[in-house]
């Protein structure tokens, strides 16, 4: 257990700077975790907490469905330029593939027809 | 009959009921989202992630029994909300409910407003114990008769039947959230009630449906400059113009309706400073307040955050005047808890009756409980173990370092699966409803 903590002490050293000059015995817990989440994600953002966080909260349930695209896969467009029209819409960085999403294959949210557990 | 002392060392906290399956593979429709008492403590509701709501109803207390509370028992189950999918933006929406808040009672039907993350709907819960027998044209069992048949008149009456309660969606208000609503309100006022989203609260009539006010509006012209989201809402217990509204950034805002249609101008704001130089990337989504609730009295404000309980006197806006400590041990584990996204778990918090004690949920099943006027607080467990009738629950210990004693548990051996999110306290007595993943626990003090 105490060697754990001299490893990760050791870490912490080579990437936290100068600021804790004064208090270098005393080294908080968070900075530890910090140090350890960019050990292992180097290309995380650099702004704390970051609005990419609350932006993925506000776009939670997001499915794609282009009707457009849809239309045009039914009118059967050969040789349509698919991954320009995806990359945009999947507000970049992502990756959706040539698979044009019909409504049927959207997953079917049915209500729940069965009485809740709680009722039993 | 109000909880004194609460979580103190005369308080003796004892399983009394489990609702819910006992097998371990749960359905994600199964999953409890919220939990809430009515105004008198009789009725107990439940919302769960498939939409459904199920309301258990306190039995009158027995005389042969005095030592027994009233046990809670299925009184109605309704299919609240369904799965939608919105085509034109692309948009799943879930049917699971977010919040379910009751109306004070007026008359002999109940009433409660249940939401999911874009529509909120009035249901009125009524009894129906007797029917109208003997008609004239109809058979008993519907059927019409022959009218040539008929040869005398007679007048129909009401005969007693088992029975039967009935959930009718009296209104639904939707089409008014961009965003997901997080909170609902009902005003002091009995006539309105608020909804809150990530950017926007509205201000609704119950009885109107078609249009709603909007009275916070925090969204940025720009998208690229947004900063924080509003966490949570509430309107004041008895001040019908103020409400308060939390944020990501772990401030609480408090507004009066009574100074601007458009209340984007605090007329207190809540903060607690920060030391510049332990903040870190932790920092901000660990102070992100995940609930808001107002104390009974209307003088205090309690928020929970990531790893503490705060109460806030509404005089005083500089810091709280109390910081309970939940699961201070998870701060040297922030970064795995960042990785499997249990730190953006939303725990809420509640008051006991007579706001001395304050009560969260944690990981493992164990929740806390804050005695404020004793200064004591314990950590229970809600368990299939320790739910013999009666049993008085043992008070749990995590060991956060060095040796560990017996019956202490490590922090590495906590289960992040079995988070107790949701909890609520009877108004009046000490009964508290637990909700773990799937399964609602009551427990009561030993009388």
């Amino acid at each position: 257990m105490s060697e754990e903590i001299e490893g990760t002490k050791t870490t912490e050293e080579t990437l936290v700077n100068d600021q804790n000059e004064m208090d270098d015995k005393v080294i908080s817990p968070e900075k530890v975790e910090e140090a350890k989440l960019k050990a292992r994600y180097p290309n995380l953002g650099h702004k704390p907490g970051g609005s990419d966080l609350l932006r993925k909260r506000l776009t939670k349930g997001q499915k794609y469905f282009d009707s457009g695209d849809y239309n045009m896969a039914k009118a059967k467009v050969k040789n349509k330029q698919l991954p320009a029209a995806t990359s945009e819409k999947s507000g970049g960085g992502e990756i959706t593939g040539d698979h044009i999403p019909t409504p049927q294959d959207l997953p079917q949210r049915k209500p729940s027809l069965v009485a809740s557990k709680l009722a039993g | 009959m109000a909880g004194a002392g609460g979580g103190g060392n005369d308080v003796q906290w004892c399983f009394s009921q489990v609702k819910g399956a006992i097998d371990d593979d749960v359905a994600e429709a199964d999953i409890i989202s919220t939990v809430e008492f009515n105004h008198s403590g009789e009725l107990l509701a439940t919302g769960d992630k498939g939409g459904r709501v199920v309301i258990f109803q306190q039995e009158l207390e027995s005389k042969n029994q005095p030592q027994c509370r009233g046990e809670y028992n299925v009184y109605s189950t309704f299919q609240s909300h369904e799965p939608e999918f919105d085509y034109l933006k692309s948009l799943e929406i879930e049917e699971k409910i977010n919040k379910i808040r009751w109306l004070p009672q007026k008359n002999a039907a109940q009433f409660l407003l249940s939401t999911n993350d874009k529509t909120i709907k009035l249901w009125k819960i009524s009894e129906r114990d007797k029917r109208p027998e003997g008609y004239n044209l109809k058979e008993e069992d519907g059927r019409y008769r022959d009218p040539t048949t008929v040869t005398t008149l007679r007048v129909p009456v009401f005969q007693p039947m088992d029975l039967m309660v009935e959930a009718s969606p009296r209104r639904v208000f939707s089409n008014a959230h961009t965003y997901h609503i997080n909170s609902i309100s009902v005003n002091s006022d009995c006539e309105t009630y608020l909804s809150a989203d990530d950017l926007r609260i509205n201000l609704w009539n119950l009885e109107i449906t078609d249009r709603s006010f909007n009275i916070v509006d925090i969204k940025p012209a720009n998208m690229e400059e947004l900063t924080e989201v509003i966490t949570a809402a509430e309107f004041h217990p008895n001040q019908c113009n103020t409400f308060v509204y939390s944020s990501s950034k772990g401030t609480i805002r408090l507004c009066d309706m009574r100074a601007s249609a458009l209340c984007d101008q605090h007329s207190k704001l809540f903060e607690e400073p920060e030391d510049p130089s332990n903040r870190s990337f932790f920092s901000e989504i660990i102070s992100s307040i995940s609930d808001v609730k107002f104390s009974h009295s209307g003088r205090y404000m309690m928020t929970r955050d990531y790893l503490s309980v705060k109460i806030w006197d509404l005089n005083m806006e500089s810091r709280p005047v109390e910081t309970y400590q939940v699961h201070e041990y998870l701060r040297s584990k922030l970064c795995s808890l960042y990785e499997n996204d249990c730190i953006f778990d939303k725990f809420e918090c509640c008051w006991n009756g007579n706001d001395s004690v304050v009560m969260t949920g944690s990981y493992n099943n164990f929740f806390r409980m804050f005695d404020r006027g004793y200064r004591q607080d314990v950590t229970l467990e809600a368990s299939r173990e320790s739910s013999k009738p009666r049993s008085v629950l043992k008070p749990r210990k995590v060991c956060t370092g060095g040796k560990r004693k017996k019956d202490e548990i490590s922090v590495d051996s906590l289960d992040f699966n079995k988070k107790i999110l949701h909890t609520a306290w009877h108004p009046q007595d000490n009964i508290i409803a637990v909700a773990t993943t799937n399964n609602l626990y009551i427990f009561q003090d030993k009388l």
